[in-house]
């Protein structure tokens, strides 16, 4: 036992000397801490040789963690003070708590700043909105991805309203050659991201119903919450069998598998799918019910840069920052992460029929983040938390629409003021 | 015979004591007492946003176990442990127990090539295990539901992994097949160590090989097994990757799988949007301790001392 832990505490220091090593870079070379660790490559070879055209003395290093250890590796450095600088944002809480530590600082000043709106900028502000800690980079956005060639055999067309979605995929699972949706519940968060944050907008009216949550004037168990809970619980009919045991990686290889007709996605799916489905596929947003005359979608702020307050360097941050805020960066992000979309108003040329499709319904369809990011989740019952497991047995069956939705409700009213 | 030998000059013997003993008292205070009061110290302070730590006294433990919400997630966690637990003593450490008392049967053949692949398993990372495990029962890609078709048994297959009567039960059963090597080391070796003699004389007074293992193997091999269960609690109320790789820290569904370990590294480092609160996620790792601690003292006070030992 105890030679077990000797190792793991000698490895431990062994790993720690290591990882300070290359912290130790030179003055006057900036170096951003990311976690996306994919996107290396897009950001040495794209991202900075185009940021060097423009100003060639600068020095920029991409240097990420594993998205698991970020948070944590991240707030040590900064309370160590070997933190790189410019610190990519999570959205809301995690990055407001470094903001209020004074790890980051205001952007407010930032030129180009104003090229983003407020919904773009309101994952990394001060909740009076006053001041913006985070440059906004890109958001994800929810749909459903269908498989064309499934439509067609089965003979359906793309749906447009609520009931059309239902009758469709009614349709598929008549026929038998497709399952209806690829989705499990094994892992929770698939049934509350791509479920309930996916289809629930057009209930509660996107960004009114978000804000009136967090005012208090509307409540988990009202009619809208319900409902969503009720469309959630019906989608139990369409998935494949044991889905309470099929994970998100299960679900993604379902549907680039061809074996699946409709698959509940974040935007960030696109690139798997187009290096792994060998047909072709398309996308429609969360139909609405028939009648109604806004539809809303999930755009969810999902990634930021900050600058390290502390940071050496900060004129030449500032340099990066003021570039990001341009168009050339919103294009070059935009397409070499299909998926991810720049949350700046510059017109972005996205050339990925599937990402172009998706990033178009911003033009139709209002605009919301995820009800459960903003505030909602600081207290304990961790609201997002909840929604995961409430979501994930309202699939099952082991919770009704109602009982979920009052379990929401109480959680929330545990402490949240404006609830109680 | 006079007295002779290490003991009769102790201020000589006093260096090499000493030394013998500095390495391991060193680095198992630095690297276990230390961390462990360290982290009893911090289960007693609370940081509030933006603040400075302070100490709280035992407020942390009042949440823990006052605060009908911190005290049902406890609980939870607490009970899920036990049936964790429970499955180990009454699957894995029986299982051991008769596969130990059948390799020592003398006339078995192959008997290595058995023990190592009995004990291969344990060597194999709980990752791999994990993730194994969940390819076999899958619904959509595993074998398991063609095996139980080979025997006309594949009504009985489910989604056992993502079922809440079910999650918890499957995982410990996985555990225990990864683990079932350890007892069955263990035993093995404590049975190699009983002479041929008794085991003869019985035989020729007539017993069975069945009646030898009861009646005289067994008794003998009592505080290895014993050993074997103390051993299993410690490690069953420190169990946390297992759970982790394959159900994640929110070890659903509805929390079924929660076990302690996984309700400490939610508590201490946070989840998806909940922040880490290393204070209370302290106060969950002392409360461990203690509870690990109780299980100790009562193996030690209540069974430990009443165990019959024989010289051989």
């Amino acid at each position: 036992m105890s030679n077990k832990v000797l190792a793991k505490g000698l490895a431990g220091a062994l790993a720690a000397s290591v990882a300070l090593v290359p912290l130790m870079a030179s003055a006057g070379e900036l170096v951003i801490e990311s976690w996306r660790n994919d996107d290396i490559d897009i950001w040495n070879e794209k991202i900075i040789p185009a940021f060097n055209e423009v100003h060639p003395d600068i020095k920029v290093s991409f240097k990420p963690t594993p998205p698991t250890e970020y948070n944590a590796s991240v707030n040590a450095k900064l309370a160590g003070g070997t933190a790189g600088d410019l610190i990519t944002c999570r959205p809301f809480d995690a990055s407001l708590e470094l903001y209020k530590q004074g790890n980051l600082a205001a952007l407010d000043d930032l030129k180009g700043m104003d090229n983003f709106s407020d919904v773009a900028k309101s994952a990394w502000q001060t909740d009076d909105g006053a001041v913006t800690f985070c440059l906004p980079m890109a958001s994800v956005i929810h749909g459903f991805i269908y498989n064309k060639e499934a439509f067609e055999e089965v003979g359906v067309e793309v749906p447009k309203t609520r009931e059309e979605f239902y009758a469709a995929l009614d349709k598929i699972k008549e026929d038998g050659s497709y399952i209806p949706m690829a989705m499990g519940t094994a892992d929770q968060w698939e049934a509350a991201t791509m479920g309930f944050q996916n289809i629930g907008p057009n209930y509660w009216n996107g960004e009114a119903g978000r804000k009136a949550l967090i005012d208090g004037s509307a409540k988990f168990t009202d009619a809208a919450y319900v409902d969503t809970f009720k469309e959630l619980a019906s989608w139990k009919n369409y998935l494949p069998d044991g889905y309470e045991a099929i994970s998100y990686p299960d679900a993604q290889n379902l549907f680039s598998l061809g074996r699946a007709a409709v698959y509940p996605a974040g935007s960030w799916d696109i690139s798997l799918f187009n290096n792994q489905a060998d047909f072709e596929f398309g996308a429609f947003p969360p139909p609405a019910a028939a009648g109604a005359d806004t539809c809303y979608i999930s755009d969810h702020t999902d990634i930021a840069l900050g600058l390290n307050a502390d940071s050496k360097n900060a004129a030449e941050a500032k340099l990066f920052l003021e570039w990001m805020t341009g168009s050339e960066f919103a294009e070059l992000y935009s397409n070499a992460l299909p998926g991810f979309f720049s949350l700046s108003n510059h017109t972005v040329e996205v050339t990925d029929p599937v990402a172009s499709e998706f990033v178009s319904w911003r033009q139709k369809c209002e605009s919301t983040i995820r009800n459960s990011y903003q505030i909602l989740s600081r207290g304990t019952p961790n609201l997002e938390n909840d929604l995961w497991n409430l979501s994930a047995q309202v699939i099952n069956g082991t919770l009704t629409p109602e009982e979920a939705a009052g379990a929401a409700e109480a959680g929330l009213a545990k402490w949240y003021a404006p609830h109680q | 015979m006079a007295h002779s030998g290490p003991m009769t000059d102790w201020r000589k013997a006093k260096l090499p004591v000493i030394a013998f003993l500095a390495p391991a008292t060193i680095i198992y205070t630095l690297f276990m007492i230390y961390p462990l009061l360290d982290s009893i110290r911090l289960s007693f302070y609370a940081t509030p946003s933006g603040g400075e730590a302070a100490f709280v006294g035992l407020d942390n433990y009042r949440t823990i176990l006052a605060d009908p919400d911190w005290s049902a997630t406890f609980w939870n966690s607490f009970w899920n442990n036990m049936k964790f637990f429970a499955v180990h003593m009454l699957i894995q450490n029986p299982i051991g127990i008769a596969l130990a008392g059948i390799l020592s049967l003398p006339q078995l053949r192959f008997r290595n090539t058995y023990r190592t692949m009995m004990i291969m398993p344990t060597m194999l990372s709980v990752v791999i295990v994990g993730f194994i495990w969940q390819l076999i029962l899958s619904p959509v890609w595993g074998v398991g539901a063609d095996l139980l078709d080979i025997v006309g048994l594949k009504s009985l297959f489910g989604p056992w992994l993502g079922k809440e009567g079910s999650a918890l039960i499957t995982l410990s059963f996985i555990s225990v097949w990864q683990w079932v090597g350890i007892p069955l080391m263990l035993i093995y070796a404590a049975l190699l160590a009983i002479p041929d003699d008794l085991v003869d004389a019985a035989i020729v007074d007539g017993a069975t090989h069945f009646e030898v293992f009861i009646h005289i193997k067994l008794p003998l091999v009592l505080p290895t097994v014993a050993m074997v269960s103390i051993l299993t609690f410690v490690g069953n109320f420190n169990a946390f990757d297992l759970i982790y790789a394959v159900k994640g820290a929110l070890a659903g569904p509805n929390f079924s799988t929660d076990i302690m370990g996984t309700l400490f590294y939610r508590t201490f480092f946070g989840y998806q949007l909940q922040l880490g609160d290393p204070h209370l996620g302290a106060t969950v790792a002392s409360l461990m301790f203690l509870i690990i601690l109780a299980g100790v003292l009562f193996y030690l006070f209540a069974i430990q001392r009443r165990l019959a030992r024989y010289q051989l």
